[in-house]
């Protein structure tokens, strides 16, 4: 066995950190738009509407039955050969994408039984002082369910910031692209790999650190 | 003026409430008593549709609304004329004690914020409850949680109120000052409709007194006549248990 390369591995610090953003960003987005979709499934599949709820339903067990890597495999090199505008999409939108059609199928169904979960009477109530049924799911229903639901989209999310590496099967060059090219000419594999495994360790744990204050917030209205 | 034709539950076979028919004018204070199970609290429910009846027709005032043809919008229309007070109080557990009340002043009534607030404040004076303004439900007694639930009823300025036991999920420390706060409004002459146990509290508040069973009503009138000289033996011997 050999020694490690301190000195190389404290030098490839800074340049993979400086894909972090990057790796954050490709995963925020892909968050923000799968929270959307995910939350217009759920409601879409308690309320269950005609026609619509098949197709989710196929939706959801699409993207829950394939390999995130075969998804984005088709999105960036399969699709653009039948639809040819597509032709110019980049690697990052086509793993944002990916990663947004995705998870969304996963939190979808968390998010559905975290709104099941409410206790009918907070619907009733919100019936009767005359709310829509809109209302009643936006103001009263849905942030109770954000509350049961947000532990699993804290962990969705934290395997969506690790999954962005599968970016770099697409020419991103996000931190786990930025590590292979460094390893590639460096030879010290060992050490590039152990220090971005080191660093995205330290996102995620960071990011665990903020879901505790989160749900903290979040339970407010529970504690005396 | 509210009248009720002909209002009709059924779940399965079971007919809960049967072709039941009410005029309740405007001011009057109306209580509903009864053995358990006998559909009074489905005669509440169904007025504003939380369970919609199989048949009949409601008017409050210029609106109609008809079992057999009603439609989201005049469900909604119904909701909005009515305010229920729930017997486990169904707050809003994401909302404050003061969200509470303003959550339907702004979303449903669409009023100004401040004016909201404004309302908001000036009925939890009234319920005795300004120092509870920024606490969840939670963090609420039974009774504390009550008198919000009235007060979020209160604000709505319904036409006709519902209580549906409203005093039956409480422990009895905290039964009294949720029917003070009843009493309050009945002084007021505000139109309500009360299923209770409590008969004393009947008695005392209510311009006139329906017993039902088996999905009827089978007897009403003034509280006297209704507690002191019952007419028909359904009523008689069911007072006789409760006393």
């Amino acid at each position: 066995m050999r020694a490690l390369d301190l000195d190389y591995m404290l030098g490839l610090v800074p340049v993979i950190l400086g894909y972090v953003p990057l790796t954050i960003g490709m995963a925020l987005a892909a968050m923000v738009g799968a929270l959307i979709l995910a939350s217009l499934m759920a409601v879409e599949r308690v309320v269950r509407v005609p026609v619509l709820d098949l197709f989710v339903q196929l939706f959801i067990s699409f993207f829950r039955g394939t390999p995130l890597l075969v998804q984005l495999f088709l999105f960036y090199y399969g699709l653009p050969q039948i639809l040819p505008v597509l032709a110019g999409i980049n690697g990052v939108t086509a793993a944002i994408i990916g990663l947004t059609l995705h998870f969304s199928a996963y939190m979808a169904e968390s998010i559905r039984a975290a709104i099941l979960g409410v206790d009918r009477s907070q619907w009733e109530a919100a019936q009767a002082v005359g709310m829509t049924q809109t209302q009643s799911m936006r103001r009263i229903i849905l942030p109770q369910a954000a509350r049961v639901a947000a532990p699993t989209l804290v962990n969705y999310f934290i395997d969506m910031i690790k999954s962005t590496s599968l970016a770099f099967t697409l020419g991103v060059t996000e931190m786990m692209g930025a590590t292979q090219k460094e390893a590639a000419g460096s030879f010290l594999y060992f050490e590039a790999f152990l220090v971005v495994a080191v660093l995205y360790w330290a996102i995620v744990e960071m990011l665990s650190f903020l879901q505790k204050r989160l749900e903290r917030r979040l339970n407010k209205a529970l504690t005396r | 003026m509210i009248s009720i034709r002909g209002l009709t539950k059924r779940y399965g076979t079971n007919t809960v409430l049967n072709a039941i028919d009410l005029d309740i004018s405007a001011g009057e204070r109306v209580a509903i008593i009864g053995p358990s199970g006998t559909g009074k609290s489905t005669l509440l429910r169904c007025l504003n549709y939380l369970d919609r009846p199989d048949g009949g027709v409601i008017r409050i005032g210029d609106l109609t609304v008809d079992a057999a043809t009603a439609r989201p919008a005049d469900i909604l229309a119904l909701r909005r004329r009515t305010a229920f007070v729930f017997q486990n109080y169904s707050l809003f557990a994401n909302k404050t004690a003061r969200e509470n009340i303003t959550e339907a002043l702004i979303t449903v009534q669409r009023k100004p914020r401040a004016d909201a607030n404004a309302r908001a404040d000036a009925i939890l004076r009234e319920i005795g409850l300004v120092d509870k303004a920024s606490a969840y439900p939670a963090a609420l007694s039974g009774g504390q949680q009550q008198r919000i639930g009235i007060g979020r009823a209160m604000a709505l300025d319904a036409s006709l109120m519902l209580f549906d036991e409203p005093t039956s999920s409480l422990d009895p420390e905290w039964v009294g000052e949720v029917l003070d706060l009843m009493r309050q409004l009945a002084s007021r002459r505000q139109t309500m409709l009360i299923v209770t146990h409590e008969m004393q509290f009947a008695r005392e508040i209510a311009d006139r007194v329906i017993f039902m069973d088996g999905g009827r009503i089978v007897e009403q009138g003034p509280p006297a006549q209704i507690f002191d000289a019952p007419q028909d033996r359904r009523t008689e011997s069911f007072l006789r248990r409760v006393r």
